[in-house]
């Protein structure tokens, strides 16, 4: 039998190879391994993330005056505990592309695509150990030197998030844009070229390693909801990769591609013919779909967990994948919506609102889906579970927003205030972040083989919840009220003189919810070497990687890799006693499978 | 100092939640300890989801009364402000209505369907129809968003010139705004960043041979006049700025090496807007505020806040250096009288330049 002579070949292949410490901890092949590094290094990333945020507040909470944090922590940019303007600005970049790209895509995705892929699909590991293993180097690479950039003397990059040329190619515009900016640039691009590698492993590996039984429409949709971000990583990251090179040769070489006649501190500079639009639809080509390839691996995450904790299956299996597909597909087609006061043709400003608007009907789909499932369950409200439904509200709360914003009459007048940050931390960051404490509390045990302590959870979810809201509600009416992003002071305005106390509530929710965050990283460190151990299947789920050993082995599985005989979601199916039925076991005589 | 203060107070609160922990897992040393929720942990988070559905409910409400006065919603300025608003409450409506019933759902579900030992949940997996419903409804309501916004949009952005409209151009440059009326023979002069001389004080590179730009007017506040439309020929001489004017509904990027266009009609005076009921209160509301903020500066020994009056402002709102959060230019609405009173008092390009 061919599956037996695999297995033997696997446990040789076991004995063989004695395991350092080096090849164990550092240079890992092993997917589990791997998943881990992602998670320490993404939270790390996201802790000096959040202090930046909450620096951030604290300037427009309170910008005049002086801060012994920021002189503590930012030293000769904030003398006197008074931070300068340059470094709010190079705060405000940092934070954007550390949590989007450093955090979210790859703390992510990276996380659990790399743990759950081969568990949940029954594969001894990545389709390529090595890659996977190049691909998490590389992230690490480009989180240092995105670190390093910081310390930069003239200052780390400070054009935002979306670096747009002039600004970001210019080194007499912005301090920011001359050492700062290219280390910048070379940590992005190693970056791409670590998703891209990840990506593409991830995407042979569902396709070609699933175990025996284990067809497409029996996916967990965790596993749909991570090929899917791959596929759309490996579409468009290459573009931003583009981007970034050309920019790279405009800085460097004296090339035109984003500049054209710049006046700049007394001189006019040689270039010719190139344009600022055309970055921004490069770089809106990646950016747009970025922010499904954060929040898509979320809701894979969540749909597995809510009907596990529901336990009841998830309804509308089909059109979820189909939603998924949806979503996917139409990312690709609306990056304009960021461009509409760009200068572009008006006519694509209809175009890209009609094909943004279309969006809403599958986020739609997922959202009531989400919400059918939790009816008549018998909902387990394990720590996962309350950020499950917290990324529910939050994607319908944040996403609604979204209807504002991608409807260019009305994008006119909102663009670029505060509008659009309280839309996109509500409807990706916080959303996502959800997902992946979700994530973290859920498969905690299958990662460290013990429990993360379950009352420390809910405190953790509901100071989070209540400060989630408390800043990014009101953050809505600042910006109605025609607030732009960015300021790194508003004292120069007195028309918004009014809205001070709102920034300043804003910001003490903001630093409640930072300090909430300790909660949890106590308790993850804490439950990694004293936390409860766990038993096998703690959460009586059905998806394959409970059926692995607790203990980390190479291959997975000890002996045969188990077979699939139905789909992931037979909670609660009349005709059995338990109130789970586990993708390996077999149908019982009479039993109909679902059809999907 | 407040800062400080409030995040040593923050730090109590972190240690006072800390130590309410460990009293709540010792109360629980002996009992099961699986780190799985029980019957009781699911009563108390489903009541808690409750309490949070009140929580969201609430924090709309106190935000609705207390920031609700939105000036980007109402009291626009300009002709096709209207009907922007106009949109926006439409939007605003619905999404509400969404927003309202989904939450509620979703929370009240979380709270009804709280697991109980025992207690089998509906083996409910598919049920096409209900999903149609919930495809198509939305597919509905949003094709009329769709319909509507993009002939809101046409409206605002396609620009038909005639013989009435004044043609402007807004130069940006870090960090300031100027203005360029096209004079007598509303044309603008041809210009291009290479032709700026700073011996001659030519800044904004204005074509000097160009015989359409020899009455054209460079200014630091821009003035219109009320109920002509102004059409706005955007330049930008160094990076991306963007040119905000919120009251009026209107904001285009200023991008070097290529020309933008805005256009819109303003409505209301500056003097008359000042006197609506709204801003009066605004104002008031903002001059209380800077009273009381002047009170700590002169106690600190520093000069007191300036009184604010209203006046309409063009932003940059792109991010565009280190002085981007002051990058601003006053704007007039008044008759056309006053404007013109103005403009005539104005210096002529051709005479502005410094002669060697």
């Amino acid at each position: 039998m061919s599956a037996h002579a695999d297995t033997l070949d696997h446990d040789d292949h076991g004995h063989h190879h004695k395991e350092t410490f080096v090849t164990k901890y550092i240079f890992s092949q092993d997917h589990k391994m791997i998943a881990k590094q992602y998670l320490i290094t993404g939270t790390i990333m996201g802790v000096i993330g959040v202090i930046m945020s909450l620096m951030i507040r604290m300037q427009i909470a309170w910008p005049e005056e002086p801060n012994v944090i920021f002189e503590a922590l930012l030293g000769k940019w904030a003398p006197g505990g008074v931070m300068d303007a340059d470094i709010y600005l190079a705060l405000v970049t940092i934070h954007g592309t550390i949590m989007v790209f450093f955090v979210l895509t790859a703390g992510l995705s990276g996380t659990f695509s790399n743990l759950l892929i081969p568990l949940q699909i029954g594969a001894r590991d990545m389709a390529s150990g090595f890659l996977n293993m190049l691909s998490y180097w590389m992230f690490f690479l480009s989180s240092v030197i995105m670190i390093l950039s910081l310390f930069v003397e003239a200052g780390p990059a400070a054009a935002g998030w979306t670096i747009y040329p002039p600004l970001s190619a210019l080194p007499m515009a912005q301090g920011g844009s001359g050492m700062g900016m290219t280390l910048w640039l070379v940590s992005m691009a190693i970056f791409i070229a670590s998703s891209l590698l990840g990506s593409l492993n991830y995407i042979v590996t569902v396709i070609n390693l699933r175990t025996k039984g284990m067809s497409m429409t029996r996916l967990p949709l965790t596993i749909w909801a991570f090929l899917v971000t791959a596929i759309i990583g490996v579409v468009s990251f290459p573009v931003l990769l583009s981007a970034a090179l050309l920019l790279i040769m405009d800085r460097t070489f004296g090339t035109s591609f984003f500049l054209s006649d710049i006046f700049i501190q007394g001189e006019v500079l040689h270039y010719q013919g190139g344009s600022p639009v055309l970055f921004e639809h490069l770089f809106w080509f990646l950016g747009h779909p970025e922010v499904y390839i954060v929040i898509l691996p979320a809701m894979g995450i969540v749909s597995e967990i809510i009907a596990t904790n529901s336990r009841k299956p998830i309804f509308g299996y089909r059109a979820m994948v189909a939603a998924i597909l949806a979503i996917a597909f139409l990312s690709t087609i609306v990056w304009g919506h960021h461009m509409f006061v760009s200068g572009m043709n008006p006519f694509l400003g209809s175009v890209f609102t009609f094909t943004t608007l279309l969006i809403a009907i599958p986020s739609a789909i997922k959202a009531f889906n989400w919400i059918t499932t939790i009816w008549k369950g018998n909902l387990q409200l394990n720590p996962a579970m309350l950020f499950s439904i917290g990324l529910v509200s939050t994607f319908i709360t944040g996403g609604l927003t979204g209807i504002i914003l991608g409807d260019s009459a009305l994008d006119i007048n909102v663009h670029d205030t505060y509008f659009v940050i309280a839309h996109f931390h509500l409807v990706m960051g916080i959303s996502a972040l959800y997902g992946m404490f979700a994530g973290i509390y859920h498969w905690f045990p299958k990662m460290f083989k013990r429990m993360l302590n379950k009352n420390l959870g809910y405190i953790h979810f509901w100071i989070t919840a209540i400060c989630a809201y408390g800043v990014f509600f009101p953050m809505h009416f600042i910006g109605m009220a025609g607030l732009p992003r960015r300021y790194y002071t508003n004292s120069n305005f007195p028309l918004f003189d009014d809205l001070q106390n709102v920034n300043v509530v804003i910001t003490i929710f903001a630093i409640i919810g930072g300090i909430a965050q300790l909660v949890f990283l106590w308790n993850f460190f804490y439950s990694i070497f004293y936390g409860k151990k766990t038993v096998q299947n703690p959460w009586r789920s059905n998806t394959l990687e409970w059926t692995a050993p607790i203990k980390h082995i190479h291959g997975n599985w000890e002996g045969e890799i188990p077979h699939v005989h139905r789909w992931a979601y037979d909670y609660s199916k009349p005709g059995h006693d338990e109130d789970f039925v586990p993708q390996n076991i077999p149908l019982k005589e009479g039993e109909e499978e679902l059809q999907h | 100092m407040t800062a400080l203060l409030t995040i040593i107070v923050l730090v109590f609160i972190t240690i006072a939640i800390w130590q309410m922990v460990k009293i709540f897992d010792l109360a629980n040393a002996n009992k099961e300890n699986s780190q799985i929720a029980t019957d009781k942990d699911n009563q108390v988070n489903g009541y808690l989801m409750l309490g949070f559905l009140a929580f969201i409910y609430i924090i709309t409400i106190v935000c609705i009364v207390k920031w609700g006065d939105l000036p980007l919603l109402s009291n626009s300025a300009s002709e096709h402000g209207p009907k922007v608003d106009n949109l926006m409450i439409i939007s605003f409506a619905l999404l509400f209505f969404v927003q309202t019933v989904t939450q509620f759902l979703l929370y009240y579900f979380a709270f009804k369907y709280k697991g109980e030992k025992g207690k089998k949940a509906v083996f409910y997996a598919d049920n096409d129809k209900l999903e149609f419903i919930w495809t198509i409804i939305p597919t509905i309501v949003l094709a009329g968003l769709i319909i509507y916004g993009l002939f809101t949009w046409s409206d605002i952005m396609f620009i038909e010139e005639d013989e009435d409209t004044i043609v402007i151009e807004l130069y940006a440059q870090q960090f300031n705004w100027k203005a360029r009326y096209a004079g007598e023979d509303n044309v603008l002069g041809k210009a291009n960043v290479r032709l700026i001389n700073l011996d001659n004080a030519n800044i904004l590179g204005v074509d000097e041979s160009d015989p359409y730009a020899q009455d054209d007017i460079i200014t630091t506040e821009l003035h219109l006049p009320v109920g002509r439309p102004v059409l706005f020929k955007m330049r930008s001489q160094d990076v991306l700025h963007s040119a905000y004017m919120p009251h009026f509904r209107a904001q285009m990027n200023c991008v070097p090496g290529m020309i933008t266009q805005f256009g819109f009609t303003p409505t209301v005076t500056t003097t008359n807007m000042r006197l609506t009921s709204q801003m009066i209160d605004k104002v008031a509301n903002i001059n209380r505020i800077r009273t009381e903020k002047s009170k700590a500066l002169i106690a600190k020994g520093e000069e007191a806040l300036e009184r604010y009056e209203f006046d309409y402002l063009l932003l940059c709102n792109k991010i565009c250096g280190k002085s981007h959060y002051n990058m601003q230019m006053k704007i007039i609405v008044e008759s056309q009288e006053d404007y013109d009173a103005w403009i005539s008092e104005q210096k002529l390009f051709k005479n502005s330049l410094v002669q060697n």
